[in-house]
């Protein structure tokens, strides 16, 4: 019995020795996010405007249904999407809109600290997801 | 200044510094225990108030004081408000009877650094540490809650158990001493600790001392894994305060009465008898606090079987053996 208590005792103290503890001090330190980590969405941008065409596959493929897109013509004759919203407090993050872009205009970033003081601040606009 | 005054202001300057030095310590013993527990656990412990965390305890003191108050419908008021009070007032008599340090000389006056050194103190520990149990025992019952009564019935069932075997470890330290006294009994220590000379008496004591404190091994009473809170599910805010604050300060006097039947009390080389007497107390703290990080609870009638078929036999047998040895030592 004796011997089963010092060997608990010495595996406890050997956990108190300093250099053993595995928690990362968070807001200060902060881990590398792999390459594949879904956070929040992007949409890429080029030289005059937005990659997207407004093809509607994302709203149609999002299974939360978080998605909302209106298509437009603009002077050149391209469909644009004249609104493009994301509705993050439904969002949950699948990754399947990024999978459906025919044009790869859609993409997620490693910005995870998402969190906000009102319902209307997680309403992604299409101007906050031009990044 | 008049004699009287002198005599009077050491006295009451002795008991404010006994009272601070008491209450901060119980804080950061808190604040400690969380702390070793956490590096025990592979994680950092409390480390946001402060530098290291360590203004937690004035925290956690705002959160407390500023909680709602509650108080359960059809519990029993007023044992229900007694019972947190009486865990802790007779946690902090206890500390009356300890002596801390060899006596002092201050302004021509030979100040005894004890509150008061009664002759029986030993009885004192023994009948305050159970009268310790029925602030438990009354809060479990006032609360009217199946939960805390669960809790108040294990833990008298669990003082019964222990509290025997408890004192008959004490007796072959007042047959070596001869006294009752702590102050003598500390004395009687100048070259050989008890530890040494009645390794089972300490041994015995020690494990007594774990389940006084209600503490891991034998924490039943509270087994928040069964028991939601145990004794003091239903109590919140300061009333909780005061039951844990107890708790803690239970567990200092339990470290000095370690200290001063077994190793020693003030008595070390080089450093002053105070400094000898803390190192001590805090080793025994920390001993308590690693324990507890180690190992798991014990099952009731686990506890009942070892209290009982165990301890209690062994310690009488120490009492008989020791006896024998110091009539034999006579002559």
């Amino acid at each position: 019995m004796f011997r089963e208590f010092a060997k608990g005792l010495s595996i406890t103290l050997k956990h108190l020795l300093p250099g053993n503890s595995t928690t990362v001090d968070y807001p200060k330190v902060k881990l590398e996010m792999s390459p594949r980590f879904r956070g929040l969405h992007r949409l890429v941008p080029t030289q005059t405007r937005e990659k997207c065409v407004a093809c509607y596959l994302c709203p149609t493929v999002c299974p939360a249904k978080c998605i909302t897109v209106e298509s437009a013509e603009n002077e050149q004759g391209e469909k644009y999407p004249r609104v493009y919203k994301i509705d993050l407090l439904r969002c949950i993050f699948c990754g399947y809109c990024v999978e459906a872009c025919p044009v790869e205009a859609i993409e997620m970033s490693d910005e995870y600290e998402l969190a906000n003081y009102k319902r209307e601040d997680f309403n992604f606009e299409k101007e906050r997801l031009l990044r | 200044m008049p004699e009287w005054l002198i005599i009077g202001l050491l006295i009451v300057a002795k008991l404010g510094l006994i009272f601070m030095v008491l209450l901060t310590l119980a804080a950061y013993l808190v604040l400690a225990e969380r702390k070793i527990l956490g590096r025990m656990q592979l994680r950092p412990g409390p480390n946001r108030v402060g530098p290291f965390g360590l203004m937690q305890p004035l925290a956690d003191v705002i959160k407390l004081l500023t909680k709602e108050d509650f108080i359960p419908a059809r519990a029993d008021k007023w044992l229900f408000i007694l019972a947190p009070g009486l865990a802790a007032v007779t946690a902090l008599l206890t500390f009356a009877v300890v002596p801390f340090g060899p006596p002092l000389t201050l302004f021509g006056h030979q100040v005894p650094l004890v509150v008061c050194d009664l002759n029986i103190g030993v009885l004192f520990f023994l009948g305050l540490s159970s009268l310790a149990v029925y602030g438990m025992t009354l809060g479990g019952w006032a609360s009217n809650s199946k939960y805390s009564l669960m809790g108040a019935i294990r833990g008298l069932s669990q003082l019964i158990s222990y509290e025997l075997s408890m004192g008959l470890a004490l007796v072959p330290v007042v047959m070596l001493a001869r006294s009752f006294s702590l102050t003598d009994i500390v004395m009687a220590q100048a070259d050989v600790p008890f530890a040494l000379v009645n390794p089972l008496a300490f041994l015995i004591f020690l494990i007594s001392a774990v389940a006084e404190s209600k503490r891991i091994p034998f924490d039943l009473p509270e087994a928040e894994n069964e028991l939601v809170g145990g004794f003091h599910t239903e109590y919140s805010g300061m009333r909780f305060g005061l039951f844990f604050v107890g708790e803690y300060i239970n567990l200092i006097i339990l470290g000095s009465m370690l200290t001063v039947f077994f190793l020693g009390g003030w008595m070390g080389p080089f450093l002053p008898g105070v400094v000898w007497f803390s190192i001590k107390v805090l080793f025994v703290c920390f001993f308590f606090i690693w324990v507890r990080g180690t190992m798991p609870r014990l099952r009731y009638d686990q506890l009942m079987h070892f209290g009982w078929k165990i301890l209690l036999p062994l310690s009488l047998l120490n009492v008989l053996l020791t006896g024998a040895l110091l009539l034999w030592r006579q002559g």
